[in-house]
């Protein structure tokens, strides 16, 4: 869907980072949370359309998919949740903080020597 | 060799989305973000709650779809500007972005806005990750979809800080669970409130449209 958008930006960004663009990009490691509404083969898919003849058009990439964490603002319980459900599970407080997993992240890059 | 980035992949979008927030701040206009899938009644929700707010709060209204203006014609007879834009010029994008909603905002006199509606291409996935410069997000689902919708799209119902039920006028034609609804919405952001609506009988409207006054008063006293 929104895939092909990000998959443009993760190539310009990558491109901005990199001082030459004689350098030859080998991978591109992302971070990508499982609440985030990107699917990661798709993403790849679209990578692998966009990144013709850029300095990445050896690169794949790398997907870490982080885990949904929460954090109780009542009583500072943290945990990873299975299920969806957005309620403490000590003391059932609604009031809770997402501490990962939104995450669209371009981490790091592997270029050649 | 490794070369550390760490950069948010929608920092653009991002920034811009800031720049718009700033606009918004300083005018004093409150922004809501209207996000559904498609065919749960955006278009006939928003003609009525126009119907109820012009000329009081002065609106303008900012319609995404990938095609046609078929909404913008609908929600123009409700003497509120509106501005189409069509995504199909930028590759029949599923959601609107930041700087498309900062190249509308030309087609309007910003001194003169109480309320900006922003009307996003119907579709549950991509527009909950795009944030364009609003104060708040709205997502409607009506009672003809599935009573799953809001554990099938979790992003969406979290994000988002009020949801409008909609068509409860066919509640007692169709064998829709409403509590499992709420319940599933629930659980995936137990405090946020529910409008429970119909765009046709206008039944509940004046609760949300109560609820939207609030909000623009609130956004002038910030201003001020």
């Amino acid at each position: 869907m929104h895939e092909m958008g990000i998959a443009l930006q993760i190539i310009d960004i990558v491109k901005s980072a990199i001082p030459s663009h004689d350098i030859k990009v080998k991978k591109v490691n992302l971070k990508i949370g499982k609440l985030s509404a990107v699917v990661p083969e798709s993403l790849r898919f679209c990578f692998d359309v966009v990144k013709k003849e850029t300095p990445l058009s050896n690169a794949i990439l790398y997907v870490e998919e982080t885990p949904v964490v929460l954090k109780c603002k009542q009583c500072n319980n943290q945990w990873t949740i299975k299920d969806l459900v957005f309620i403490c599970t000590k003391c059932s407080s609604s009031s809770v903080d997402i501490i990962s997993g939104r995450e669209l992240d371009i981490h790091s890059m592997e270029v050649e020597e | 060799m490794e070369v550390k980035i760490i950069r948010k992949v929608l920092d653009v979008n991002d920034a811009i989305a800031h720049k718009n927030r700033n606009l918004f701040k300083e005018k004093g206009i409150f922004v809501i973000n209207v996000m559904s899938s498609p065919g749960s009644g955006k278009t006939s929700i928003l003609e009525k709650t126009l119907s109820h707010l012009v000329p009081e709060v002065s609106c303008a209204v900012i319609v995404g779809d990938i095609s046609t203006t078929n909404d913008a014609d609908r929600l123009a007879k409700q003497n509120a500007p509106v501005v189409q834009i069509n995504t199909d010029g930028f590759g029949g994008d599923c959601h609107l972005t930041a700087h498309v909603i900062e190249s509308a905002l030309s087609s309007f006199d910003l001194d003169k806005i109480d309320l900006l509606i922003v009307e996003n291409v119907g579709n549950l996935v991509c527009p909950a990750e795009f944030d364009i410069g609003e104060d708040k997000r709205v997502v409607i689902l009506s009672v003809a979809e599935g009573e799953d919708k809001p554990v099938k799209y979790p992003l969406m119902f979290r994000v988002c800080d009020a949801a409008l039920l909609n068509k409860i006028d066919l509640l007692p034609y169709l064998d829709y669970d409403k509590n499992a609804a709420l319940e599933n919405i629930s659980k995936i952001h137990p405090d946020m409130p529910v409008f429970e609506v119909s765009a046709k009988t206008q039944e509940g409207f004046s609760k949300w449209i109560e609820w939207l006054k609030e909000c623009i008063r609130e956004k002038k006293k910030q201003g001020k």
